[in-house]
């Protein structure tokens, strides 16, 4: 396989054709909106044709699984063209350890989410898909960008199309809930900007900024001082965007009041540009701040709350979206302990919560959708033992929450195992708290599963609840096989990640001590 | 080309005329317009001609300026400049003019202003903005700013039947006048503080000798701030922008929020780069609170506003804020900074203030915000387009096309300075969050709300109007992907640049 993608010259085009091909999808959609109008034939071949350019877009991603170099820790299949010469900006894009399954899981997850929205969203069909199609072009780029200035521009552009997804689609406070998303979102990336820009002049030469990964990451000399505020500045942007206790607050809006496809896209992939922000730029460029014990103790007790106060809100929640909604919460805090941690263990198991959480609670909203569109309430109290009406459904979800729940043989346990593994040997304690968390997820949604599908069948109206269609089945059954594939069988999935984060946790781990030594944090 | 470089010697009549070129064409030919105008009594279509006549003229003016612009210039010090910073000024005015008459032709047709000679007081007005761009000697500068001021006066008067209208010329007109006095009387007092008028010499003189600390000179900069700060609408001097802009024919109010405030701003850098620059650390200060307290004055009460008129007006006062993070930084890439802005807020306050003009009609002005509830379902062209300019106005990469990349510019001249203005850099995207506020409802109420029952139907979009429109969305989207041209057409030519020193010994220069 390998040599024939060398034979195509696979890794010189491959990053490029992904970003172009939504966007090129997303140009098509609009044409076909201006020949064909907007009448329900026109709109269900909308739906076609965005399905296919991303069923496309996944099978040409899935070579990189092949053609990427185990061993090679660095970049690969880069592309560096020029871009704003005079600024020192460059179109740089690579994908290494550390984003290659988050690119597989987007191009994996986004035509699953068009097949979730595919009968739900009705009016302005069009626009909805090209807009679907915008989405994947920001977040791939966010995850392959190699030029920070790339990256920065990435990380906005995904935003205004998942603005007007929430705001347009969406349920009763969508507009509430879509200006609240977009403005923290905002708020919090720009002040990365001012943040990127000093770092880019910083690393320029002869009054040319320079923004590549390289340059700044081999930056030294700034004040602790200095670092700091810069440190801070990339982490709220990422904090908000995870989101890490207590900028969480946007999350349970936008995720309740979202389309089905806008939460799987939220959840599944959305969340994950936040750590994977902090892999990529907050700790290897400040590994001086981030492993400084102050700093890095604060963080891990936030992520290790997250944990504990998601989990705890989920329990109490009655309706089942806004539960899911704050199980990500729950989950997301264990990545960022993962990611802190900072041994090889954990941040393999971080990145292994974010591809599992991708799916299992991407699955967790389509199937929400699903009983959603039969019965339009959200509140477990509504059902109650629908398992007799709709098996299928209810076997499907059970599965789904047993590996979010991390139950041995899914996905779930094999990433929170790693998670705690790893962090145990740094944070003991701190673990120890978060395996509470384990508990506590089984409880809520345990208790959730069995009010809804098992129980006594008392609401006349379940009754007529009618069972997964073929479509659903179909979308739902890729999920189900990657949540056992990665339970049961992850080693190829860690073997791609390993030579990465090993690199990134040792160099972190000694330039933090290097600049430890020259340093003490003082003046604040 | 054999003329690649030529010389002048501003001091001789001929090459002073010759520097001039694009300038007296312009006011020529308005002069002719003008005599035209008066030929035939006021009738729609007689208004329709001078107006194309006058856009014909304004684009012929542009390539006088642009073909000067093609040139290399080397002059001797004088009065006028003859640099990159002057034309690509001149360009943005002239595109602004072009823009804004082509709106008029439509919207006076339409509210019934048929004086023909209201094109032509436009073209008077962008040539003595064309003089502020080229002065370089205070006076030049005076004058040009008075041209310019006159003309715009009577414009924002221009609808006679309207009491807000009448309104806001009036507080524009006193206002105008009494910031005019700040001007003059600031200009007076650098004349005593250092014996001379022109930029240069100024400039020479307070580095070479040391003037800096005198307290002449130093109410001087003073007064020329306050007076400046009247034109650009920065706050606390920014009071009469919003009736002002309000009660204006909106053709006119995209011209003063674009042109007026851009030519403001060009005097303004020459005279703060050429003469101060050197002054850097006693203007800091004074800069510095006068940027912070625009961009904050200006975007929250912006949040405030229900009518669109009103919330740009706010939006021009805190764009003034946003140019001015690069003015305080005190380095000359503030210039290519500013011009880079200035194109990119121009295209973008044109073209929405042109989607205010094309869904107005002489019943419904639809100014409110709530006129364009839905505005998506019923016209998806225009509330695409309208979105784009909000975006850019927010400064957004990639659908904001070169909103963006002018923010940007404007951070990277703050921060790529030998005194970083990291704090001011921090208010500037903390009230840039603040403008989303407004920015993304004009967005939310055309693409989430439903259009209301029984609204008036939109009316045809005029085809003067609709060119405005595209025009300006395709030019900001595309350099918003590749700006490089643009970057380096803001840089091309002899851009604004510090003086060197003239002590008392230097023979040119007698000493003051």
């Amino acid at each position: 396989m390998a040599a024939f993608l060398e034979s195509l010259n696979y890794n010189g085009w491959i990053l490029p054709a992904l970003l172009a091909l939504p966007l090129l999808g997303a140009f098509l959609v609009w044409a076909h909106r201006m020949a064909a109008g907007d009448g329900d034939a026109a709109a269900m071949t909308a739906r076609r044709l965005t399905l296919a350019v991303l069923v496309v877009e996944f099978i040409l991603s899935l070579g990189l699984w092949w053609s990427l170099d185990q061993a090679n820790p660095s970049w690969q299949a880069v592309v560096d063209v020029p871009w704003i010469d005079v600024w020192g900006v460059r179109f740089a894009v690579g994908v290494d350890g550390l984003s290659l399954m988050m690119v597989l899981l987007t191009t994996f997850l986004m035509p699953i989410a068009i097949l979730g929205g595919w009968t739900s969203v009705r009016t302005k069909t069009h626009a909805y898909h090209a807009l679907m199609l915008l989405l994947t072009t920001g977040v791939l780029g966010v995850f392959v960008a190699k030029d920070l200035f790339l990256f920065y521009v990435m990380w906005e552009v995904m935003l205004v199309p998942m603005y007007f997804i929430i705001g347009i689609w969406g349920g009763e406070r969508r507009i509430y809930a879509s200006i609240k998303f977009f403005l923290y979102t905002m708020a919090a990336s720009l002040l990365m900007l001012v943040a990127i820009v000093i770092l880019g002049v910083a690393a320029g030469t002869q009054g040319r900024p320079d923004f590549s990964y390289e340059a700044i990451v081999a930056l030294e000399g700034f004040r602790p001082a200095a670092a700091f505020w810069l440190f801070t500045a990339f982490f709220v942007a990422f904090a908000v965007k995870v989101p890490m206790f207590p900028f969480h607050t946007w999350l349970p809006d936008a995720h309740v009041e979202a389309p089905t496809a806008g939460s799987v896209i939220l959840a599944g992939i959305l969340l994950k540009l936040g750590t994977y922000g902090f892999l990529r730029i907050a700790l290897p460029f400040f590994p001086g701040i981030a492993m400084h014990p102050t700093v890095r103790t604060t963080i891990i007790v936030l992520a290790v709350i997250g944990v504990i106060y998601g989990s705890l809100v989920a329990l109490v929640q009655p309706d089942i979206k806004k539960l899911v909604a704050y199980s990500s919460v729950a989950h997301l805090g264990f990545v960022m302990l993962g990611i802190f941690a900072l041994t090889t263990e954990s941040v393999q198991g971080a990145l292994m919560v974010m591809i599992g959480h991708g799916l299992s609670t991407g699955a967790l909203f389509l199937l929400v959708g699903i009983i959603y569109e039969r019965s339009h309430t959200r509140l477990i109290d509504a059902y109650g033992g629908i398992a007799r009406v709709v098996p299928l459904f209810a076997t499907i979800l059970t599965v789904v929450a047993l590996s979010s729940i991390g139950l041995p043989g899914t996905n779930g346990f094999v990433a929170e195992f790693l998670v705690m593994l790893g962090a145990f040997k740094e944070y003991p304690v701190l673990t120890l708290v978060s395996a509470l968390g384990v508990i506590l997820a089984a409880a809520y949604l345990l208790w959730a599963v069995q009010r809804m599908i098992y129980n006594p069948l008392d609401k006349p109206a379940n009754a007529r609840l009618t069972d997964l269609n073929w479509r659903e089945l179909g979308y739902l059954t890729p999920i189900l096989v990657g949540i056992l594939w990665l339970g049961l069988y992850p080693q190829p999935v860690l073997n791609r990640m390993e030579s990465a984060v090993a690199r990134l946790v040792n160099d972190v781990g000694a330039r933090a001590a290097e600049q430890r030594a020259s340093m003490v944090l003082g003046g604040r | 080309m054999q003329f690649s470089n030529l010389s002048l010697d501003l001091s001789r009549p001929g090459p002073l005329m010759l520097a001039l070129v694009p300038d007296l064409v312009l006011l020529v030919g308005a002069l002719g317009l003008l005599l035209y105008a008066a030929w035939r009594p006021d009738s729609a279509a007689h208004q329709r001609r001078v107006g194309l006549a006058s856009m014909m003229l304004a684009v012929i003016t542009l390539a006088a300026v642009v073909a000067m612009g093609s040139r290399e210039w080397t002059v001797s010090q004088g009065v006028i400049a003859v640099d990159g910073f002057r034309w690509a000024s001149d360009v943005v005015f002239l595109m602004a003019t072009v823009l804004a008459i082509g709106l008029s032709l439509d919207y006076n047709e339409r509210e019934g202003i048929l004086t023909a000679e209201s094109h032509v007081l436009v073209l008077f007005a962008t040539a003595g903005m064309m003089i502020m761009a080229a002065a370089r000697d205070l006076m030049v500068l005076f004058l040009g700013l008075e041209t310019m001021s006159v003309a715009v006066y009577v414009l924002a008067g221009l609808n006679r039947r309207s009491a807000r209208s009448a309104e806001g010329a009036l507080k524009y007109f006193l206002l105008g006048a009494f910031s005019t006095a700040f001007l003059l009387y600031g200009i007076a007092l650098v004349y005593g503080g250092t014996g001379s008028t022109q930029l240069q010499v100024i400039g020479g003189r307070i580095t070479g000798l040391t003037l800096g600390a005198t307290p002449m000179l130093l109410v001087g900069v003073g007064l020329l701030l306050v007076g400046f700060a009247f034109k650009m609408a920065a706050a606390p001097f920014h009071m009469w922008a919003p009736d002002v802009y309000e009660g204006a024919p909106t053709p006119i109010t995209a011209y003063m929020a674009a042109a007026v405030k851009a030519a403001a701003f060009a005097a303004f850098l020459r005279v703060w780069i050429e003469a101060f620059g050197h002054m850097h650390e006693i203007w800091h200060t004074a800069v510095w609170w006068l940027a912070a307290a625009t961009m904050v004055v200006g975007n929250l009460i912006a949040l405030q506003q229900r009518n669109l008129k009103r919330l740009l007006a706010y939006s021009s006062v805190a764009h003034t804020g946003f140019i001015l993070v690069a003015v305080a930084a005190g380095t000359e890439q503030a210039a290519t900074a500013f011009l880079f802005y200035l194109l990119a807020y121009t295209l973008a306050t044109m073209g929405a203030f042109a989607v205010i003009v094309a869904l107005g009609s002489a019943e419904h002005a639809r100014e409110r915000i709530d006129d364009y509830h839905g505005l998506w379902f019923e016209r998806p062209g225009m509330a695409i387009a309208m979105a784009v300019f909000m975006l850019a106005l927010l400064g957004f990469p990639v659908f904001g096309g070169m909103g963006f990349f002018a923010k940007w510019y404007v951070l990277q001249a703050a921060i790529d300075a030998p005194a970083p203005q990291v704090w001011l850099s921090i208010i500037l995207v903390l009230t840039t969050t603040v403008s989303a506020g407004y920015y993304l409802h004009v967005v939310m109420v055309m693409f989430m709300k439903p259009r209301p029952e029984g609204a008036v139907p939109l009316p045809a979009v005029p085809p003067m109007a609709r060119a405005v429109i595209v025009g300006s969305a395709v030019f900001l989207l595309v350099f918003g992907l590749f700006p490089d041209p643009i970057v380096r057409w803001t840089r091309g030519g002899g851009m604004l640049q510090r003086t060197p020193p003239i002590t008392a010994a230097s023979p040119a220069v007698p000493a003051p």
